[in-house]
């Protein structure tokens, strides 16, 4: 016997398109990728109804790697693309992906009010801490002491970003934290953050084996997040998971209700000549 | 004594309703058949600082300032001051001047123009409620011959909002100035015509603009405020929505354009609306609106630049950066509207033509044709509409970036099965993959070029008038004065060419060329200090031998008497 819906499932390689990564060989962003597509095959999403968007960066070369409708925009400005499209399309789901710098430093301010505005969309930040394509220079998630960079040859000297701690100081309803090297769990909460009405941020720490080699240890450092503090809706202790010094906490770490930012047109709709009557003497 | 046309200024302090004087003013002219306009000039203080409203009433319709003042109504003398350089008078212009009404001062700047004394600060005391605007505004009517009749429905419809009190005073105050009016010289107006039979609208240039987006199929605007674009977005705000639109306010200039970029792959016809500032900032972004062919429009209401500038006061200077202002060769679209009126037509062209050619479009408005109030006769509407060519099936494999003959390759709109393809600012193949193979960036640059220069863009991309030898080219608002000055100029038998461009780039050399034919000396005019556009000119179009620049900057407007002298000069001097 045939079964006709199992016939019928798209898998997700069917997510992928042919066209080959220029990432480096074990380059944490091939197991985000796998994790998107297992996503999208486990909501079972038509390829033709999902976006997904990006700026300027290794991992912001995400859509072309997809079968789904893509658009890699400038550096920075993924999230501002994804609204306007969430906006004017509400019927599609719509992801955003890319790094640190093109999320947090670049593009900081519409982080702040993309987290603020709440649009009905996924961001996905794949986290390595430095920039890639540019050849290994520090980004705003860098340690202030990090000095293998020629442009910052004795380190920054500044803090950190801490882009979930600002993400839930800013209002975002979903933050959730997780590691390219398990696939599987990634995956599992990429779904829950489409699922989730409102913007939903994942923080994806996604090695740079090039030129933080040292981040092949990470898979070893992070902590699950306790499961009674999992998915929290009280932002005093989502809050003091993020800032924990006791390690990196993974997992779904807050998840609020604030309504959905979707400005609808009114229902009926004018005639456009009507507009003309304001005018007229 | 009838005139054709007549000019007022009302000057006062920011917030003695200069401008609410001037809107009904205006009302009250157009009920009595009058066609006109009236531009604002205020200061950059929210509140406070001084303000003039500068109207011109006329029988026919008017889209240049004149020569001239021939009344002026300081409501506080001290704040004439200002805007000397902004309001000529001569010797037979009339100043109604409140010696008493100002708290800095009662000194009047140094005109030519014959002073008498109104004092409209007390007539308005011996009224509950009155207001010196409101005697000022019954004064005015009396010395240019508008019935007081017809300023109780203006008055009415103005302040229903503001209840019975606010109405009985404000008419009190109004028949009182009428009757002090008495005291003052008649100056006359036009004739009146109440039974003028004619459709006729009152806008301004920024609502002009929202109404032309509209019309050509914009349904999705996101945008920051900035003056002077900032009407513009007030009316999207509230007319979008009921289209079936959306505005969305964004977070900065770049989030605009690039929502609106998102938006418009979406398949929804998109715009945005900012000023210099602005524009400067979404430079990088119109970059990838060229290159991955998502159509945006970008509408610039230009004021004094560079940097911050002048805010509130018009000038041609962005015309640079919206030719040029893009890195790397990105053909794209740069319109302008020619009359208040046009910034209809010239938007909804402009939308038009970004969706047709998937690129984008510019429009450069500025403050004169943005912020002024207009009454006109009904615009026509004629029938652009965004028209994006979108592929029907999926049957043979879909290359978004096929070259083609036109260099306009079907776009899938999202949610269209197996039309699927990645946008992509990234120099690209056919297919849209990522490529920095020399045969598709030339294959690509040639298509985005060739789409631009290849269509057929008809009649509009310049307005035309007479065939003299002499000529005069100019574009956006600098239009109307010309317009005037050669009409009258007509009116002495002598024709001079026009040619306004509407259609900046991409250039027409054949279409300039052919217009240009049989002139022999041509005059530039434009508002630009470091003669923007007659660099343009000579960059992409062969001129005659003999050429002549007219230009300045803003703030203050070009007049026709000035445009006659230019040409009178030049007749002199050959």
């Amino acid at each position: 016997m045939t079964d006709n819906t199992a016939c019928t499932l798209i898998k997700p390689r069917q997510y992928k398109s042919d066209v080959k990564p220029v990432w480096c060989p074990g380059c944490g962003d091939f197991g985000v990728l796998g994790s998107i597509t297992k996503a999208f095959s486990g909501l079972q999403i038509q390829p033709e109804n999902a976006a997904v968007i990006s700026g300027i960066g290794c991992s912001s070369r995400m859509p072309t790697y997809l079968s789904t409708y893509g658009f890699h925009g400038v550096h920075g400005r993924a999230l501002a693309l994804a609204t306007g499209l969430k906006i004017a399309r509400p019927d599609l789901t719509v992801i955003a992906t890319g790094g640190d710098g093109d999320g947090f430093s670049i593009g900081g301010n519409h982080f702040l009010h993309t987290c603020r505005r709440n649009p009905d969309m996924t961001y996905i930040v794949m986290d390595n801490q430095v920039y890639g394509m540019t050849k290994g220079q520090a980004s705003p998630t860098t340690e202030s002491y990090w000095e293998k960079s020629k442009l910052t040859p004795s380190g920054t000297g500044i803090n950190p970003f801490q882009p979930l701690v600002i993400a839930l100081a800013s209002g975002a309803n979903f933050i959730a934290r997780c590691s390219s090297s398990d696939t599987n769990g990634t995956a599992r909460i990429i779904m829950e953050a489409i699922r989730h009405p409102g913007f939903s941020m994942v923080q994806i720490l996604s090695p740079c084996v090039t030129f933080r080699p040292e981040q092949r240890e990470w898979k070893n450092m992070l902590i699950p997040a306790p499961d009674a503090m999992q998915a929290t809706s009280d932002s005093a202790q989502a809050a003091r998971l993020l800032l924990t010094d006791e390690g990196v906490y993974t997992g779904i770490l807050y998840v609020g209700r604030r309504p959905v930012y979707q400005p609808k047109p009114e229902s009926g709709i004018t005639d456009i000549k009507e507009l003309d009557e304001e005018f007229r003497l | 004594m009838n005139r054709q046309s007549l000019s007022i200024a009302l000057t006062g302090s920011g917030g003695s309703g200069v401008m609410t004087t001037g809107n009904m003013l205006l009302e009250a002219a157009a009920q009595a058949g009058w066609y006109g306009f009236m531009n604002r000039s205020a200061g950059p203080q929210i509140r406070g600082g001084e303000a003039a409203a500068l109207l011109r009433v006329s029988t026919v319709p008017v889209e240049s300032p004149d020569d001239s003042f021939d009344l002026v109504l300081a409501i506080e003398p001290a704040s004439l001051e200002r805007f000397v350089a902004e309001i000529p008078m001569r010797s037979d212009s009339l100043i109604i001047n409140d010696a008493e009404g100002g708290r800095r001062g009662s000194t009047l700047p140094e005109t030519p123009a014959q002073v008498v004394d109104l004092p409209m600060k007390n007539l308005a005391k011996a009224v509950t409620g009155g207001r010196p605007n409101m005697i000022a505004l019954g004064a005015v009517a009396k010395v240019i011959g508008l019935p007081v009749a017809s300023i109780y429905p203006v008055l009415e419809k103005t302040l229903k909002s503001k209840g019975a009190d606010a109405l009985k005073a404000s008419w009190a105050c109004v028949q009182a100035g009428f009757l002090a009016g008495e005291e003052l010289p008649d100056i006359g107006g036009p004739p009146v015509n109440s039974e003028l039979d004619r459709e006729r609208w009152r806008i301004t240039g920024n609502e002009a603009a929202g109404l032309g987006a509209i019309r050509g199929g914009i349904r999705f605007v996101a945008a920051y405020p900035i003056t002077p674009a900032t009407e513009v977005l007030e009316w999207l705000a509230r007319s979008l929505p009921t289209v079936g639109g959306v505005l969305v306010q964004a977070e900065d200039e770049l989030a605009s354009i690039n929502q609106v970029i998102g938006a418009s792959f979406g398949g929804t016809p998109s715009m945005t609306a900012t000023s210099g500032p602005g524009l400067a900032l979404m430079t990088e972004s119109l970059g990838l609106s060229v290159c991955s062919e998502t159509p945006v429009v970008v509408l610039d209401v230009m004021r004094c630049g560079p940097s911050t500038g002048i805010a509130t006061k018009s000038e041609q200077s962005d015309l640079n950066i919206a030719l040029h202002g893009l890195h790397g060769d990105a053909p794209h679209l740069v319109l302008a509207p020619l009359s208040v009126t046009d910034c209809l037509f010239t938007m909804q062209w402009a939308v038009h033509l970004a969706e047709s050619l998937q690129t984008a479009a510019v429009v450069l408005s500025d403050q004169s044709l943005g912020q002024t109030l207009a009454v006109v006769d009904q615009p026509a509407d004629l029938a652009f509409f965004a028209k994006r060519c979108v592929p029907e099936d999926f049957e043979e494999e879909y290359f978004r970036y096929a070259v083609g003959d036109s260099g306009i390759s079907p776009m899938a709109v999202p949610g269209q099965t197996g039309g699927q393809y990645t946008a992509d600012g990234l120099e690209h193949d056919e297919a849209g993959t990522p490529s920095s193979l020399p045969e598709d960036h030339f294959a690509q640059l040639d298509k985005r070029e060739r789409k631009i220069n290849g269509f057929d863009y008809g009649q509009y991309w310049a307005e035309l008038e007479g065939s003299g030898e002499t000529a005069i080219i100019t574009w956006g608002s600098t239009t109307g004065p010309v317009r005037e000055a050669l009409s009258r100029l007509r009116g002495t038998g002598e024709d001079i060419r026009l040619i306004a461009m509407r259609l900046l780039s991409p250039e027409r050399p054949e279409d300039m060329a052919a217009v240009m034919k049989g002139v022999k000396r041509l005059l530039v005019v434009e508002q630009s200090f470091s003669r923007q556009f007659h660099r343009y000119l000579r960059a992409a179009y062969d001129l005659p031998a003999e050429v002549r620049v007219f230009n300045r900057p803003g703030p203050l407007p070009f007049r026709p008497n000035e445009i006659i002298e230019q040409l009178a000069d030049w007749g002199k001097a050959s």
